[in-house]
């Protein structure tokens, strides 16, 4: 019933959006032709990838510009609560995809690849065991085990979980320095979580012979691993944003979707993460 | 009106589906196989169960069009519910369903018993030919490759076409009538499927996996049948030849073709000419190089590269032979070890390297290509 | 219901005027004014490929296009319509008629609104603009299987990039839609009383959310594999190229139902008016939707019989979808209970939902047949299933497109459609479609295979005959072409708030043509 008393917020018109589309064109366009090697490729891409970053930075600062001048009432707060659940159920089912390719391959297809008459008649002396790179991989490689860094990354994500909630608190009952500070422990073990998992990468490429290129098993590592990574940077990247508003004295206790957003956002990556430990690394 | 109309229509198509046991034009080629045989019986079902629906269905709806107009005079009656029908029509076609069921179950679980097979052959689908590999049984070793047959010329419209154009081939598949023949598909390159509607079995042939069906023909006589998913260019082109034939007369072919066999591998070790191996390489290259290649070795850029003037071409001769036994992963240049004996990979390559413009000048020995494997 | 705002009198509309209006608009009639503009004209693309096709198809042999070339466009036919054509139409019916519907200003999130729409264009550059680079548009058909799709050219990855856009622009619009539904009915409006379009765009708003980014994970799968390595779809790397199809039909069949659920909508609002008589079953309908929706996941393997799946697998498969048939039997039954003694007329609007049902209803019963597995095995990959899908996605989504653009064709330009050019357009786009894809059933039957550009000569008739119909079909849309122009510019009898006698719903509350800004302040629902 908030229908009767406040009038829903509806922005003026926006040059955003457009700039927007012109960046991902540029960005599809200048992949395409960086990947043929014809024309300007990253010339092309970066320059999308750039108007990208002025379209967001442009965009989300008007939103918050909105925000913090009061446009934004009850409902439109719910809004913004139904639409950030229903993109990270999107997000979910995009990482969904590339779960269920690798449940399929572990499951069915290495293991077919490695028995009758696949076996006998195209895939002679397969041994379908995991991790593999396949029957015609011509070189052996080492997974990464779950034991060492990967697990002190659960660790390191599960507190970040919990200082973002401690930030939250801080928020809620007004204690600014609270909410600082857990904010800045959370931005600070996403940074290490990610430069562990850069090493990672670097020791698994030079000690390790695993690569993206590495049969299925560095297929599906690389690529679930690799876009877990891009959702914590990104998380990163919202939760830095979130700290300037933080010190721009932005925020009261009843009013701060967007941090709430970012939290929902963390620990949406944070549970991706547990189930690629145990899925990718530990079994 | 159009319904009557279609009705009409409808029921004659009815009557031809089984007034006609030969090829008809309006419905599933005739089966020479028990499950053929099944799955015709089945679609007929099916389209009655769904012309009776239909019927019932669009004889209310077209009812109430004549009769429950405005220009009629009829008001409108205000009823919007009734939970007793609604429940009715969610469970009535629920029981029609388990109908229909019943029988596709037991199908599939025919179709899907190939135990026990009285002879196995492995078809292996190539862009665009195939493959075939007697495994097991009678005629055990024999294989050769299948393609298309009907001339280019036909296909371009200068000469009229055949009567069986575009679903011949120069060597047909070979079956003795009454054996239930277990075959295997896999493919080389893309996924394609083989195809051949009247003994009722379609199987996608796939890349790395080996899938299996099985048949048992019951009549004698030629059936044909087409690669069925796209596998590039010429999908169109890859039709499947099948000769159902008797015992006797298939163990006089496996006879010739194993005769065959004996002469090719005699072939593999005789000394060839310089100019025997070019004029070789020519023929080589016709069957299965100029789809993408061109006769006139120009190619078809970007997509198929041209070999006239290619350096890989006029190079040494590891790349170039590497390039034609494994392909380019990726690309449509297909590893052609698997399908040409080691004569016919010196030839091809004698052939380009001395074809055109390119004049290399030296031949490359069968002896090179084994080496080379 | 003070619904309309003064706003139209002192005639004022801030902001940008020429383009410049329409590139930075705000406003949800605006969008799917362009949403329509967008389909229609990728509708017209994608039609002349198809043509295109059937030109080719007209004879056997090979008369006018390189086999490389047929595969471009029938991989690009496929991909316009569906993802160019149809889908977005309904977005745009969804942006003008759902704020109207339950009474909202304008759609939640009305600046992402315009976004959506406008990465609609980049997307449709790349796709179409694939058939002029080197290696021309992709060609391994709208599924895009590998490894024939690993083996394109650059063309291939343009469509890559489009389906991104596409899936980004199609995510946002449902996370818009589904938010305007939840969060933005007018007060008395519960869900139970939405109108049935509202419903099954809800419905359908889920489904894109749960399966887009599945599509973007598979085509992102394709990427990798193409330029990067991976080996998700090369056996010798220990993948599967079958895995592709599992994840691409994971996504593919719920979307043919995001073709068809709102097309039930408007069907759902137009047999009511013109029957003069409440919907049969509203509950019924709704559970019936969610039923579908549900259902859709579970189903996908029926695309694949022929992969050779295990038993187990094929029968579950069978199984399942046959069902489907249940909840979409409830559906046709209902709209004929709500015909049935009710006080019809027929102009345009309803002859086409009259028309869809019918022709529907043969789609859904081939498609019921091809859920056989044994008999899918033996049609599979034929003209029996490019004539199944027709008759559901142009006898289906498009014929209620055409429904729907007829009923509401007064709300936004403030005219009647021509009656006389309406039903001439229904009765040559109904003959011209049968004459087109009937026969392709008999094609497929007897053994054609599709996706070829040639084929044996006992197939040459039907092709004949189903290329003459293509053509008279597709010069039938130019009538509509014509009503359309002709309402805009203002030809016509002028329209009534209520346009047509037995409409009811907020829509038919305002004047028509709407005005730009309508429901400032909320209306009081009370259905
Ligand atoms: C709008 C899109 C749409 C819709 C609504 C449907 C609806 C259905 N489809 Fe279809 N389908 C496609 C679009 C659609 N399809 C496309 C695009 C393809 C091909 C993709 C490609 O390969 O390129 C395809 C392919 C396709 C296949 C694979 C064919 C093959 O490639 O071999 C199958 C197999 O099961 C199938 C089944 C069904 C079924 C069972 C329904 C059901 O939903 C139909 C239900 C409706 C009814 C049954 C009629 C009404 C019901 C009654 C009157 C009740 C009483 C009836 C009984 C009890 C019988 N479809
Ligand atoms: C909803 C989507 C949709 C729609 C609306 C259509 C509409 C049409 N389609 Fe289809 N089609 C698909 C979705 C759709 N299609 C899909 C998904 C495939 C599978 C692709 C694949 O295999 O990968 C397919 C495949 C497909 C094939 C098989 C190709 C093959 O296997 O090689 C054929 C063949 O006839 C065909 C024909 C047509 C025709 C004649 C129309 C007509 O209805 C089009 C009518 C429209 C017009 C003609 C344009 C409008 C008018 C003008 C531009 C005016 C000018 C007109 C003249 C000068 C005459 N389509
Ligand atoms: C299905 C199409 C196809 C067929 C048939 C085919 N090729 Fe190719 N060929 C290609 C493509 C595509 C490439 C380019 C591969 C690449 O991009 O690396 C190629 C590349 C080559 C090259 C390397 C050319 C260069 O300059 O890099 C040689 C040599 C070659 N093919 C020889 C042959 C021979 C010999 C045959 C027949 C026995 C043959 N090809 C049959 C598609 C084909
Ligand atoms: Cu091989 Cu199609
Ligand atoms: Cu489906």
């Amino acid at each position: 019933m908030n229908q009767a008393l406040e009038k829903y917020f509806v922005p003026e018109p926006s040059k955003y959006p457009i700039f927007g589309s012109l960046a991902l064109l540029l960005f599809g366009a200048g992949a395409v032709m960086w990947l043929h090697r014809v024309g300007p490729g990253p010339l092309v891409f970066f320059a999308g990838v750039a108007l990208l970053i002025y379209m967001l930075f442009g965009w989300f600062g008007q939103v918050v510009r909105e925000s913090e001048s009061g446009k934004y009432g009850k409902q439109v707060d719910r809004s913004f609560r139904w639409s950030m659940g229903w993109f990270i159920f999107s997000e979910v089912m995009f990482f969904a995809a590339f779960f269920a390719a690798l449940f399929y391959v572990r499951v069915l297809s290495v293991p077919w690849l490695g028995s009758g008459e696949n076996e006998a008649l195209l895939w002679q002396g397969f041994a379908s065991e995991w991790p593999t790179a396949g029957p015609r991989a011509d070189e052996s490689f080492t997974p990464i085990g779950a034991w060492g860094i990967p697990a002190l990354n659960t660790l390191i994500l599960l507190s970040s979980g919990a200082t973002i909630t401690w930030a939250h608190y801080g928020l809620l009952k007004d204690d600014r320095r609270q909410l600082r500070n857990g904010l800045m422990m959370t931005i600070a073990l996403g940074v290490i979580f990610l430069s562990l998992q850069a090493y990672e990468y670097f020791h698994a490429y030079r000690d390790l012979n695993l690569r993206l290129d590495t049969g299925i098993f560095g297929s599906t590592f690389f690529m679930l691993t690799g876009f877990h990574g891009l959702h914590v940077t990104i998380g990163a990247i919202m939760l830095t944003v979130m700290l300037f508003r933080v010190l721009a004295g932005h925020f009261r206790p009843d009013h701060h979707f967007a941090f709430e957003a970012t939290a929902w956002y963390w620990h949406f990556v944070d549970v991706v993460w547990l189930i690629l430990f145990v899925v990718v690394y530990w079994l | 009106m159009r319904f009557p109309a279609r009705l009409a229509a409808s029921a004659s198509l009815f009557a031809v589906a089984h007034g006609v046991s030969a090829q008809s034009r309006f419905n599933l080629q005739p089966p020479i196989t028990e499950v053929g045989e099944r799955i015709y019986d089945l679609h007929t079902l099916m389209l009655v169960i769904c012309l009776v629906i239909f019927v019932v269905v669009f004889g209310a709806m077209f009812w109430a069009v004549f009769h429950h107009r405005k220009s009629r005079g009829v008001a409108a009656a205000h009823f919007h519910e009734n939970t007793a029908v609604e429940i009715v029509w969610t469970i009535i076609p629920f029981l029609i369903l388990m109908g229909m069921a019943w029988p596709a179950t037991k199908a599939i679980i025919e179709m899907k018993d190939t135990s026990e097979p009285d002879l196995t052959i492995k078809a292996t689908g190539y862009q665009w030919k195939w493959g075939y590999d007697y495994l097991q049984g009678e005629g055990e070793g024999i294989r050769y490759l299948s393609s298309l047959a009907t001339p280019r010329a036909q296909i371009d419209g200068r000469e009229a076409k055949g009567e069986h154009y575009l679903l011949e081939v120069d060597h047909p598949l070979v079956v003795p009538v009454g054996k239930k023949v277990r075959l295997l598909t896999t493919a080389n390159d893309v996924i394609h499927a083989w195809w051949v509607p009247a003994l009722g079995v379609k199987q996608d042939a796939i890349p790395g996996f080996i899938r299996d069906a099985w048949f048992r023909a019951e009549r004698e006589g030629v059936y044909r049948g087409v690669c069925a998913e796209l596998c590039g260019r010429d999908h169109g082109f890859m039709p499947i030849e099948v000769h159902v034939v008797s015992e006797q007369a298939y163990g006089e072919w496996v006879g010739k073709q194993l005769a065959a066999r004996a002469e090719q591998a005699a072939d593999e070790m005789r000394e060839w000419t310089a100019e025997q191996l070019v004029e070789r390489g020519e023929t080589v290259y016709g069957t299965h190089c100029v789809a993408c290649h061109q006769a006139d070795g120009k190619g078809v850029p970007p997509a198929f590269p041209p070999l006239d003037g290619s350096a890989v071409v006029r190079g040494e001769h590891g790349p170039l032979l590497d390039t034609v036994l494994n392909g380019r992963s990726g690309t449509a240049m297909a590893a052609f070890g698997a399908q040409l004996s080691d004569s016919d990979i010196a030839a091809v390559t004698s052939y380009v390297r001395n074809a055109w413009s390119n004049a290399v000048g030296d031949v490359v020995r069968p002896a090179d290509v084994a080496e080379a494997r | 219901m003070a619904a309309v705002t003064p706003d139209r009198l002192h005639g004022h509309h801030h902001g940008p005027t020429g383009l410049m209006r329409w590139i930075t608009t705000t406003n949800h009639k605006d969008i799917g004014t362009m949403y329509l503009i967008f389909s229609f004209v990728m509708f017209l693309a994608g039609g002349v490929m198809a043509l295109a096709i059937r030109v080719e198809l007209f004879q056997p042999g090979l008369q006018t296009f390189e086999p490389d070339f047929f595969n471009q466009l029938t991989s690009l036919h496929g991909l316009v319509m569906v993802f160019g054509a149809i889908m977005p139409a309904f977005v745009g019916f969804a942006n003008w008629q759902i704020p109207l519907m339950i009474g909202a200003r304008d759609m939640a999130f009305a600046r992402m609104n315009n976004w959506s729409f406008w990465l609609l264009p980049p997307a449709a550059i790349l796709l179409v603009g694939s058939f002029f680079v080197p290696g021309g548009a992709a060609a391994a058909g709208w599924t895009l299987y590998p490894p024939l799709s690993v083996q394109m050219g650059m063309g291939m990855d343009m469509a890559i990039f489009a389906i991104h856009i596409m899936g980004v622009s199609s995510i946002m619009g449902a996370i818009n839609i589904v938010v305007t539904i939840l969060n933005m009915r007018a007060p008395g409006m519960t869900m139970m009383k939405m109108p049935l379009f509202c419903w099954t765009w809800l419905i359908t708003a889920y489904l894109l959310i749960a399966v887009m980014p599945v599509l973007a994970g598979a085509v992102t799968m394709i990427l990798t594999d193409r330029h990067f390595g991976t080996s998700f779809f090369n056996a010798a790397g220990g993948g599967d190229p079958v895995l592709f199809q599992h994840i691409f039909w994971f996504f593919g069949h719920p979307e043919v139902y995001i073709l068809i659920l709102p097309a039930f909508g408007i069907i759902s609002q137009i047999i009511p008016t013109f029957a003069r008589k409440p919907l049969f079953g509203y509950a019924s309908m709704v559970y019936a939707t969610a039923s579908i929706a549900i259902l859709s996941f579970m189903v996908w393997a029926h695309h694949m019989f022929t992969t050779g799946m295990p038993t187990v697998a094929q029968l579950y498969f069978m199984y399942a979808t046959m069902l489907i048939a249940v909840p979409t039997g409830v559906k046709v039954f209902n709209w004929v209970a709500t015909m049935w003694r009710g006080s019809m007329t027929f102009e345009t609007p309803m002859l086409w939902a009259t028309g869809f049902i019918f022709v529907f209803t043969m789609g859904g019963f081939t498609g019921l047949i091809l859920a056989i597995a044994p008999i899918d095995i033996q049609i599979h990959d034929t003209y029996y299933v490019i004539a199944h899908f027709h008759y559901v996605m142009v006898a289906g989504s498009l014929f209620a497109l055409f429904a729907g653009t007829y009923y509401w064709l007064p709300k936004w330009t403030g005219r009647m459609p021509d009656e006389r050019l309406g039903r001439l357009h229904f009765w040559s786009s109904m003959i011209f479609f049968n004459i087109t894809f009937f026969p392709m059933h008999f094609l497929g039957l007897a053994g054609m295979p599709r996706r070829v550009p040639d084929y044996a000569l006992q197939f040459a008739d039907f092709n004949a005959l189903a290329s003459i119909g293509a053509f008279g079909f597709g010069l039938s849309q130019l009538i509509l072409l014509w009503v359309i122009v002709k309402a805009v510019r203002g030809e016509g009898e002028q329209a009534s708030a209520r346009a047509w006698e037995g409409a009811g719903g907020l829509e038919w509350t305002v004047p028509s043509p709407a005005p730009h800004h309508t429901f400032e302040e909320a209306p009081e629902y009370r259905g």
